[in-house]
């Protein structure tokens, strides 16, 4: 019996006029690494930006666990479980990598209303911080302010944070944008020893990932899923390969 | 009635007087993303030189222009030798930047000037009134200044639908980097603009010279109607400008007018120093309310 | 600070007390800057409202001051509240009831940003302003005589001696509660907040709540600066709420240096020293302070706090 963590309920965004997404019905199982992908301007962030609660449907629902969550603002969805990384690296560049993990981690903990004992202090904090910072090979950073690290780290850093205060689901935007095939790879194993811990909703261009990582692809094309299936039923669906395939391979 | 008329037309005519003054600031926040708490500063030299010329002169005209050159002048100055330093920087450096500005402006008029208000006389040729409706008697002047105020919305709304000039400045203020692609030279784009807001501030203070008194510090009191003035609109908004500066005009106007009477009706001890109070905040509850309903304005760019 | 605290011997030795009385403005200014820099430079939010909340507290000294004097109490419904002339409850009132009108203007402002912040935070302080020029009881637009100085048990504040210290002993108890606000959890979600709020609110932060707290935090700081330095002039006038104070506060706290404790204390010291300085030599010093300010905008990018720790780094 597969089990259903996160999914959507003919969701659609406009704007101003202008479909982003139409009727979009996406199941996240639990367990599994789930790829979106489409060309460029099919509507994977606006969705993506929806299931994580920056932006509210023009209509239709969210579902977490069975509950509605579509009304639920981004902060409640993240402590309840739904982490997300984003696409335009944002990581806090003035802060260290240490002080970037304890800050995610210090989310997941109930309030931050102590106004009193110093933070750097606090041994609970530095060192789940730093149990993310060695499982994504950051841990020589740790010192580092964020800004100072390569752009590949970053992207680690980025993914690293989301992984803070054990969430069920990821929605992980294109972590590999812009850091070359040999950052990607790395990543991509990083990603895979993730597998089964965490459900995954993967966005991303990069298809050697998408196809090494991904136990289920949905294809999103102007805004519309038009397919969703294991790796090789979506290789071999004529209509993917007529709109999506197609135009990136030729 | 009648009183109601002349108190709407005053409304009026310092809303135009501000939207002079909004239109330049507005458009220098939205072009060059620059916040200028000297803007008031060049409506203090504009009314201060028109003053001056015209008092040695007796030429109105000519006090006119060489208030706006020398406004406009100051303005293109200040640009050239100050701000164009700090439109990379972050906002509040720019606030101290122009809070410098600020103080030596108010300085410099004071060491040139010195320290009493300076007067000046309307122009003889406007300086009756007119019935504009039987039995209500409006000076030609404020009419004057609502006709300007009228000619400059038309004239700016022009420059900037129809005129290769203003369509530079509407893709500025929308996308700044696109345009500096596009090959437009960008430094004198937005020289030329902040010279343009500084002649239409300067503008506002000539108009502004034979009603108010004409003294070292009049920028601020009026700075700070328009920046209720262009957050109200929306920032970076012409129109913006023009809708805010009108309803602030009416709001201050009518409600200092009538405010104490309305109230005197309600209760009777204390009606009027609370009737002065509420209607000097009118602008700023309505500020508050628009914000708290519309946080980027009534027009937001 | 040795030097602030054996400076009062020094000026009375050279006669020159006016020294004693200046410094303890700077000083109470300093608190000012430092409540303000807590939230412009640790949370990214540019009031140019400050001053209200100076001029709250300054009012609550001179208004409860005022019916100790008079005998009548300050209100009787829905209970009755006299005046008082004791110190401490003063700044208790005066944190209370600058923490609740920040509350309520703050549960609006922050809902806007950037430049919309700035002005809807000028505009609460303005009708703050005109509120208080309407007080015909509390002298309206002419401001408010206090009797004399508010009293601590045991010392004798009506000396400006003795008052220094008091102010320089709240002064320092104020920046190390500061920095301990900065250092603490709270104020490391407030810095996130300030770099990036978006990532805060997908890591799980509520940042509307905990910019909130920083901003009634912050009120409250400035409302203890008003009841000193209502204390040291007995006197109050609605000019305490005028957007020229929350401007001079402003730039102080740019001037030291955003984002550092000890730069919001060393911009309002600058500041105020150069305005006494130039004052001496010309009745024109604004026209040489004004070029100054731009000078350090341009060349000491993050105030004088920020070059002279980069002094320090290119040493080492």
């Amino acid at each position: 019996m597969t089990e259903v963590v996160l999914h959507t309920e003919n969701l659609c965004k406009n704007y101003a006029g202008l479909a982003a997404n139409t009727n979009v019905n996406l199941q996240l199982i639990k367990g599994e690494i789930h790829a979106l992908i489409g060309p460029n301007g099919a509507g994977k962030s606006t969705a993506i930006a929806q299931l994580s609660g920056e932006l509210s449907p023009s209509s239709g629902s969210v579902y977490f666990n069975g509950a509605e969550v579509t009304d639920k603002p981004v902060f409640d969805r993240a402590t309840m479980g739904i982490s997300r990384s984003f696409q335009v690296t944002s990581v806090f560049d003035e802060m260290t990598v240490l002080e970037n993990l304890a800050l995610a981690v210090q989310a997941h903990q109930g309030h931050s209303y102590f106004f009193w004992a110093a933070i750097n202090k606090n041994r609970k904090l530095n060192q789940q911080a730093c149990e993310l910072a060695s499982q994504f090979g950051l841990e020589q950073h740790q010192k580092l302010l964020a800004g100072a690290l390569a752009h590949g780290e970053k992207r680690q850093l980025e993914v690293a944070m989301t992984l803070a205060g054990n969430p069920q689901v990821l929605l992980l935007d294109e972590p590999m944008a812009g850091i070359g095939p040999g950052g990607s790879k790395e990543l991509t194993q990083l990603l895979d020893g993730l597998r089964g811990r965490y459900s995954i909703l993967l966005v991303e261009h990069d298809m050697d990932a998408v196809f090494a990582l991904a136990d289920r692809i949905s294809v999103l094309v102007y805004g519309e899923i038009i397919a969703t299936g294991t790796v090789d039923e979506i290789r071999n669906n004529e209509k993917v390969q007529q709109a999506y395939l197609g135009h990136s391979e030729n | 009635m009648l009183l109601f008329i002349e108190q709407v037309l005053n409304g009026l005519q310092l809303g135009f007087m501000l939207f002079l003054l909004s239109a330049g600031l507005t458009l220098v926040f939205g072009v060059m993303n620059l916040i200028n708490l000297a803007h008031g500063s060049f409506y203090m030299v504009g009314a201060y030189v028109a003053a001056t010329v015209m008092q040695a002169s007796d030429s109105f005209v000519l006090a006119l222009l060489v208030a706006l050159f020398t406004a406009g002048l100051c303005g293109f100055l200040v640009e050239v030798i100050v701000l164009r330093h700090l439109y990379k920087r972050d906002h509040l450096d720019q606030v101290l930047a122009t809070f410098g500005l600020i103080l030596f402006f108010n300085e410099g008029t004071r060491m040139i000037w010195g320290r009493q208000p300076l007067f000046m006389q309307v122009p003889e040729l406007l300086s009756g009134s007119v019935e504009i409706l039987p039995g209500i008697p409006y000076p030609v002047y404020r009419l004057v200044i609502i006709a300007i105020g009228l000619a400059v919305a038309i004239g700016l709304y022009l420059l900037i639908n129809h005129t290769r000039l203003g369509m530079r400045i509407r893709a500025g203020a929308s996308n700044r980097s696109m345009i500096a692609a596009l090959g437009v030279n960008i430094r004198w784009l937005y020289s030329l603009v902040f010279a343009l807001g500084a002649l239409l501030a300067g503008f506002a203070g000539v108009m502004a010279a034979p009603v108010f008194a004409v003294e070292s510090g009049m920028g601020e009191s009026i700075l700070i109607l328009t920046f209720v003035v262009i957050v109200i609109g929306g920032i970076g908004s012409v129109k913006g400008a023009l809708l805010g500066a009108l309803l602030v005009g009416l709001v201050d106007t009518l409600g200092r007018a009538f405010l104490p009477d309305l109230l005197q009706m309600f209760i009777s001890s204390g009606a009027n120093s609370i009737a002065a109070s509420l209607s000097s905040m009118g602008i700023y509850l309505l500020m508050a309310v628009i914000l708290a309903f519309k946080p980027r304005g009534l027009f937001p760019a | 600070m040795i030097v602030l605290i054996l400076l009062p011997f020094v000026a009375e030795a050279v006669d020159e007390s006016y020294v004693i009385s200046s410094m303890t403005r700077i000083m109470i200014f300093a608190m000012a800057a430092v409540s303000l820099d807590l939230i412009v430079g640790y949370g990214a939010m540019v009031s140019f409202g400050h001053a209200a909340f100076v001029g709250l507290g300054a009012y609550v000294a001179a208004i409860l001051s005022f019916h100790i004097n008079d005998g009548s109490a300050v209100f009787n419904f829905p209970f009755s509240f006299d005046g008082s002339n004791n110190l401490f409850l003063i700044l208790i009132v005066a944190i209370f009831v600058a923490a609740i009108v920040a509350a309520l203007t703050g549960l609006i402002s922050l809902r806007t940003h950037g430049i919309h912040f700035i002005m809807i935070t000028l505009a609460f302080a303005q009708m703050l302003y005109y509120l208080f020029i309407s007080l015909d009881t509390y002298g309206g637009e002419d401001g408010l005589l206090m009797p004399g100085r508010n009293q601590v048990p045991f010392i004798d504040t009506a000396d400006d001696f003795t008052f220094y210290y008091l102010c320089l002993l709240i002064l320092v108890v104020y920046i190390f509660l500061s920095r301990r606000l900065v250092n603490s959890q709270f104020g490391r979600v407030i810095r996130g907040c300030k770099l990036n709020e978006k990532r805060m609110q997908s890591l799980g932060f509520n940042t509307y709540w905990y910019r909130l707290t920083a901003y009634i935090i912050a009120a409250t700081g400035a409302a203890v600066a008003g009841v000193l330095l209502a204390n040291k002039t007995e006197f109050v006038d609605p000019g305490l709420f005028s957007w020229h104070l929350s401007g001079e506060l402003l730039v102080m706290v740019i001037l030291g240096g955003l984002g550092s404790i000890y730069g919001a204390v060393i911009g309002a010291f600058v500041y105020l020293l150069l305005e006494q300085v130039l004052s001496a030599y010309t009745e024109h010093w604004m026209f040489f302070l004004g070029p100054f300010l731009i000078l350090v905008v341009i060349y000491a990018r993050h105030g004088i706090y920020g070059v002279l720790q980069n002094k320090v780094l290119s040493n080492d």
